[in-house]
């Protein structure tokens, strides 16, 4: 009885998690799908080669949202890395309020700020750029990035680092053959993470890119909003791609023991 | 006049003004000896900068705390710059504040018009219904979950991989999935057609574009409980099984070894976790703009409608009502953690 129990709870687990992304699937290569079949009636590849066109603007979006994620992150970790390091690692006067700052912006809601900021962007040429739109992903992007290396750099040990100091070695080749390798899957995790809180941005890039930065959510966001099923489908697939590939990447540290998910449970 | 000084404290990190490295010494002098060192010129840096260094401590500059500092401060000017200025701005022109543009006395009427219309307080309404029944349902769900999966049973490793699924999934993508399988004519309801409970598509419960935005909480349960659940997990996994053992010897029953035992210890990272949820599903906008009704919807909907608006007079509500979104969530926050310390003081 308990075996026929945990049977089926495991079994609508797993159809819960998966149905929402297989029917998106389907419909992606459904030609037509009436009420009230279960499988297509029809198959066609209509939504893929209408994703193809030049003319659905899929290829312009995901190229911008794939170098607007990218210089997120490169920007999160040229700023966020010395302070995630002094975080996890120092104990010094004001330290609580330097904590609750950088992790505000996770709690307060993004909407409510770039709203306010808006004003300003628009004063300083930064709306409607690409510039502008990396810089209010930051917002949200790298208080997350910081929280994630703070607690990978709590369990960090300096001993190997002044070491290598005594030895000789200056601080950018001790950074590069003793703290880099050290930290590279915390580091790994944490960009990763970053790259996606970039790439599911869709209000922020909507109001501060104005519509000039096309990003893939908003090629998705009207496709769903009207119910055309296919093409939803279809954008949606692309869009989940690096996600997917990603969690393939992390799951090993994404378990029990990780530093990620570590983080989340000592905020 | 900064930067110079930021180089020189970075450079003498790696060698004390007086001082050189081993390398820089002739093989004489490494015959005589590290005493014929002590006489060596400073360090060319220290000399260049010299006058920087009387005219500021140079003790306080090498000191920890002045790196500490050096190292939080672009993080932190990025986000006093975008995050507190972008906060501070919104306040200023939800008072009608603005000196660049001439607004110089602020005013309270923005609050006063929203906070005296009924739709407000029906929005309200709305979005604490949304926020806390998916925080809630997700706890319990992911509590139910991680215990299923703590154990190892055949296939177990799949399972905790597939759960983990829509851990990186945008949220938009789940929205489009729930509108394939919950509209009039989608895929549960073709589901029951084949079980015969409906002839019609209209038989079906309408659960997207509705009032209660069943299709809103389903898209944050399907994100939120394996956020919450790996947690979950990852404290029981850390936990072992030893406490509900000796609570078992001792007398326990399942209900009380969850109680009394497993309850307390994962109540932390619940809490946490539940208050990270709660905050990003009150705040957030774009799925209950997809699959609400246009009106009423929820605050940040309504935030954002008044912002879009053509009449530019709506901006100014939009930002106060953006405030009274941000000070219920702080409040909120704050009820939560005080909640949760004195539930740790009790344990």
């Amino acid at each position: 009885m308990n075996r026929f129990l945990r049977g089926s709870a495991v079994t609508i687990l797993i159809v819960g998690v998966l149905l929402p992304i297989l029917s998106q699937v389907i419909w992606s290569f459904a030609g037509s799908w009436f009420f009230p079949a279960l499988w297509p009636q029809q198959w066609g590849v209509k939504a893929w080669r209408y994703l193809l066109s030049p003319s659905s603007q899929v290829g312009v979006a995901l190229w911008n949202s794939a170098l607007l994620a990218c210089t997120v992150v490169g920007l999160a970790v040229i700023i966020g890395l010395p302070a995630a390091r002094v975080l996890g690692l120092h104990h010094f006067r004001g330290k609580q309020w330097v904590t609750w700052l950088i992790t505000a912006p996770l709690f307060v809601p993004t909407l409510v700020v770039i709203m306010g900021i808006h004003i300003l962007f628009i004063r300083y040429n930064l709306a409607d750029t690409f510039m502008g739109v990396v810089l209010v992903h930051l917002i949200p992007a790298l208080p997350y990035f910081i929280l994630v290396m703070s607690s990978v750099f709590a369990n960090y040990a300096t001993e190997f680092e002044e070491t290598a100091r005594t030895l000789g070695a200056d601080p950018l080749r001790t950074f590069w053959y003793i703290t880099l390798p050290t930290i590279f899957p915390g580091l790994t995790v944490a960009m990763l993470f970053t790259f996606l809180v970039s790439w599911s941005q869709y209000i922020t890039t909507v109001l501060i890119g104005g519509g000039r930065v096309v990003s893939l959510p908003m090629i998705l966001f009207p496709f769903i909003s009207a119910t055309s099923h296919a093409n939803a489908a279809a954008v949606s697939l692309v869009f989940i791609f690096p996600a997917i590939l990603i969690l393939i990447l992390t799951s090993r540290t994404l378990g029990a023991s990780s530093d990620a998910m570590g983080s989340i449970g000592r905020v | 006049m900064f930067l110079p000084i930021c180089v020189n404290v970075w450079l003498h990190r790696s060698r004390p003004p007086g001082t050189r490295s081993l390398a820089d010494l002739s093989a004489p002098e490494l015959a005589e000896g590290v005493e014929s060192v002590e006489g060596a010129e400073p360090h060319v840096e220290a000399v260049k900068f010299a006058p920087f260094v009387k005219i500021f401590d140079y003790q306080m500059l090498r000191s920890e705390s002045f790196r500490i500092w050096l190292m939080l401060a672009p993080a932190l000017a990025i986000i006093v710059l975008l995050f507190v200025g972008g906060v501070f701005v919104g306040l200023g022109q939800s008072l009608d504040y603005m000196p660049i543009i001439g607004l110089e006395t602020p005013t309270a009427r923005h609050y006063l018009n929203i906070l005296t219309d009924p739709d407000f307080y029906t929005s309200l309404v709305l979005t604490l219904y949304i926020a806390l029944t998916s925080t809630l349902l997700a706890m319990v769900l992911a509590i139910a979950v991680a215990l299923l999966l703590r154990r190892h049973f055949t296939g177990s490793r799949i399972v905790t991989f597939i759960f983990q699924l829509p851990l990186p999934v945008p949220h938009l993508v789940a929205a489009a999935g729930m509108v394939l399988l919950l509209t009039q004519s989608g895929l549960l309801a073709r589901l029951a057609h084949q079980a015969g409970w409906l002839e019609q598509p209209n038989q079906f419960p309408v659960l997207v574009f509705d009032r209660w935005q069943v299709a809103t909480i389903l898209v944050y349960l399907w994100k939120e409980i394996p956020f919450i659940g790996l947690v979950v997990l990852a404290t029981l996994k850390g936990v072992g099984q030893e406490y509900e053992e000796i609570a078992q010897t001792l007398g326990a029953n399942r209900w009380q070894r969850f109680r009394y035992v497993l309850l307390p210890l994962l109540m932390p990272g619940l809490i946490t976790t539940g208050i990270i949820v709660f905050a990003y599903v009150f705040g957030s906008f774009e799925i209950p703009l997809l699959l609400g009704q246009r009106y009423p919807n929820v605050l940040p909907v309504t935030a954002y409608r008044a912002y879009i608006d053509p009449d530019l007079n709506q901006r100014p509500e939009s930002m106060a009502m953006g405030m009274v979104i941000t000070v219920i969530v702080i409040v909120l926050l704050n009820l939560a953690l005080r909640f949760s310390r004195r539930i740790r003081q009790e344990g």
